[in-house]
């Protein structure tokens, strides 16, 4: 299908701008490991922070990348399988304001304004400006929403009978969660932070901030994850050679996701003060419901790959394993899904501890928690992110891929990289070392009355994992930028996909065809979950806190 | 298989099922750990000002309250004394920002903020140092928030 320049003209821009920035997230993510590993002993490298990388390496990598990205292929989703384009005006100023937000919010992080991590747990406060930025970007990503909604009223009025595409369907979906959990932190950010930042308020309520943060960060988890879990059903099948094993499943998955994915945010923050137990209890619960969904989706994708492995000849109980396309340079896509898969089976099974009311208090802000989440977010989400984007900047741009054999084995070399990685994160963490810290300055410091000896064997091992993922991202970025400045060589403007077909096409169900009940139901539930979690907080909570720069003890702007 | 009016595959249909009795599993350890077991998680304390004097009160030989302060960049107090086989209230409130507490190889884990108390129990039945981190970033000092309970090890004041 061919779609219009300044259609493909935003979708690179909203792929080339993240990635270029994401140079910095994945230098300092190595960097992390050199000081965590003690092979430095200061404060800042070549300029930089430790707690500014830290918060490069959150805020673009979890936010800004991801946000851009969701938008950039949501685009694409819905022109492809609705066969409209969005229009020209909203898809544009979309555009514009996550840009000017990314702007204002990397001005402060790289002036050194904001090392507040990606999180910005106030007291400590940032710049006015980052705080804006990221509350500018995040209203920027809310407006195709409301384009794409109108597309698909329209396609239904005029496909009576049809079932929805199953990759909008799943698109929609994930934005209708964005912009629920993205109100909680507009609101922590425009009308808690920001007036407190310029000093029109003194003080803001910790507990608060912090439930809101959660609200939404949460949820935040599975908008990164979703892109990839419709890339998983629309597209792995057919990149296999085989179909999809069921069509409902993959309706059925993202409806829960829609119900559960909210109300769960209060898991991260079982060790808080003032939300009582039961609150926490209950949140715990819902969250074994959000895993549900994954078990589905790995059964599904097991069975697809073995129905594909078989139709590809393959014999017996495991033979069908080797007749899958693992290096077929012309089916790269493939080697982007099926690595993040395998991590996420790890990802899964240790997001399930955390998850755990009591288990929770063994690792909880310990490094253990990014070792979980660089299985699942440097799993398959930027995976998936990675590879689609050379597809899309090939297609779009009428370019061959750059060194083709080499894109085929960097999600290979990266999934090495992140399970050395995370395991050495997850062996220090169930030590006790702690997450967010540069452990180079006192702990991994034999100079230090700290010096923890301990956990040397362990930050080794994490500096081995993340000096393999540096390599493959080096690779991917030669990939990546070698295709998009190539010269063009094939017709340029083009949006095509590997679409699947549906082994089980099981009959229309209008519940799973229609929206509205799950949105409803969705509220009702946030209800059920979050009015008693708001109550708590105020009825414990004592006097709001002065703001604090990360420099100081003293309070002050 | 008829679910919704529409045929289940056989296979899908176990992996349902199999799915939703291991998530049963998982949920019942889940309660049992916190009823039967009466598993420790963190407690809501109302905010006082008097839990921002740092102290540790003994109540009696084995029952101890310590009143731990978190702060840009320290614990107070950074050491409490306490025997074998005791038992001991933490009150755990901050003066600033958000700082974390975590007690190595006891699985206390509470964040400290600004205006509110979390309290949380432990016993301490082995001799021995037990370090106790600042697991939450907390500005430029964050990696220096250290304190220690020395168990079974009295100072030769007392
Ligand atoms: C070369 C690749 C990477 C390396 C070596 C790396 C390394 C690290 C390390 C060591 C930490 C923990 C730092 C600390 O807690 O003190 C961390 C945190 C984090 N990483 Fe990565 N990372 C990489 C890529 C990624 C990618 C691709 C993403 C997401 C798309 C990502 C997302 C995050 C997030 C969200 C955090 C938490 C930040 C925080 O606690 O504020 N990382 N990374
Ligand atoms: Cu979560
Ligand atoms: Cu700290």
């Amino acid at each position: 299908m061919k779609i219009s320049r300044w259609l493909r003209n935003v979708i690179l821009t909203e792929l080339f701008i993240p990635i270029t920035l994401l140079i910095v997230g994945i230098y300092h993510g190595l960097m992390q490991t050199v000081y965590r590993a003690g092979l430095i002993h200061q404060s800042s490298f070549a300029g930089l922070d430790y707690y500014q990388g830290l918060t490069l390496h959150g805020v673009i990598n979890a936010l800004v990348l991801t946000t851009f990205f969701a938008v950039a292929f949501g685009h694409a989703t819905v022109a492809y399988f609705l066969k409209v384009e969005p229009r020209k005006q909203p898809t544009k100023i979309s555009m514009w304001l996550m840009i000017a937000g990314t702007a204002m919010a990397s001005w402060a992080m790289f002036a050194g304004k904001a090392d507040v991590l990606y999180t910005f747990y106030p007291p400590l406060k940032a710049h006015p400006l980052f705080y804006l930025g990221l509350a500018v970007m995040i209203v920027g990503s809310w407006i195709p929403l409301f384009d794409w909604i109108g597309l698909l009223k329209s396609w239904r009025a005029s496909h009576v009978g049809e079932k929805v595409p199953l990759a909008v369907w799943g698109t929609v979906i994930n934005f209708i969660i964005w912009f629920t959990c993205t109100l909680s932190v507009a609101y922590e950010v425009l009308f808690m932070l920001l007036p407190w930042s310029l000093g029109w308020k003194a003080t803001v309520n910790v507990a608060l901030a912090r439930t809101l943060f959660w609200f939404f960060g949460h949820a935040l988890v599975y908008f990164w994850l979703l892109p990839a879990y419709v890339m998983y059903y629309s597209f792995l099948p057919k990149l296999a050679g085989g179909k999809l094993y069921s069509d409902l499943v993959g309706r059925i998955t993202f409806a829960i996701f829609l119900i559960f994915s909210i109300p769960v945010g209060v898991h991260h923050q079982f060790s808080d003060p003032s939300i009582e137990p039961n609150t926490k209890l209950t949140q715990s619960l819902l969250t074994f419901g959000v895993a549900l969904p994954s078990f589905l989706t790995a059964f599904t994708m097991f069975a697809t790959l073995e129905y594909a492995g078989r139709k590809n000849g393959g014999k017996g109980l495991f033979g069908w394993i080797g007749r899958l396309p693992f290096f077929d340079s012309s089916r790269y896509l493939f080697s982007y899904f099926i690595c993040g898969l395998i991590l996420f089976i790890f990802g899964g099974f240790t997001g399930i501890v955390n998850a755990s009311y009591e288990l929770n208090a063994v690792v909880h802000n310990t490094a253990f928690l990014p070792g979980h989440f660089h299985m699942t977010v440097a799993g398959p989400v930027i995976l998936a992110m990675l590879g689609m984007s050379v597809h899309l900047v090939s297609q779009l741009k009428g370019k061959k891929i750059f060194a083709p054999a080499l894109n085929t084995i960097v999600p290979y070399l990266w999934m090495i990289g992140v399970f050395i990685f995370s395991a050495g994160l997850m062996w220090g963490g169930l030590q006790g070392e702690p997450r967010r810290t540069n452990l180079g300055l006192s702990y991994l410091n034999p100079k230090s009355d700290l010096f923890h000896p301990q956990w040397v064997p362990d930050t080794l091992l994490t500096l081995c994992g993340g000096f393999i993922m540096f390599l493959a991202a080096v690779f991917f970025f030669i990939v990546f930028f070698g295709t998009f400045f190539r010269k063009q060589t094939q017709q340029a403007d083009q949006l095509e996909f590997p679409v699947s077909e549906a082994l089980h096409d099981e009959k229309i169900i209008p519940l799973f065809n229609d929206l509205r009940p799950w949105v409803i139901l969705m509220i009702l539930i946030i209800l059920i979950a979050y009015i008693p979690a708001i109550l708590d907080v105020f009825r414990f909570a004592g006097p709001g806190a002065p703001p604090h720069l990360p420099g100081s003890p003293v309070p002050g702007l | 298989m008829q679910f919704l009016g529409v045929e289940l595959d056989k296979y899908e249909f176990r992996a349902l099922l199999t799915a939703m009795v291991v998530m049963t599993i998982f949920i019942f350890s889940m309660l049992y750990v916190v009823g039967a077991r009466r598993s420790d998680v963190p407690q809501c304390v109302n905010f006082d000002k008097s839990y921002l004097t740092p102290r540790v009160d003994k109540i009696d030989d084995s029952t101890y309250e310590v009143y731990m302060v978190a702060q840009m960049w320290g614990f107070q107090p950074d050491e409490i004394r306490i025997p074998v086989g005791s038992t001991v209230d933490f009150y755990l409130t901050s003066k600033d920002v958000v700082h974390g507490f975590y007690i190595d190889g006891k699985d206390v884990n509470m964040m400290a903020e600004y205006g509110n108390v979390t309290k949380r129990t432990a016993k301490f039945n082995t001799a021995g140092v037990y370090k106790i981190f600042c697991h939450e970033y907390c500005g430029v000092g964050h990696q220096n928030m250290e304190a220690r309970i020395i168990v079974g090890f009295p100072s030769n004041q007392q």
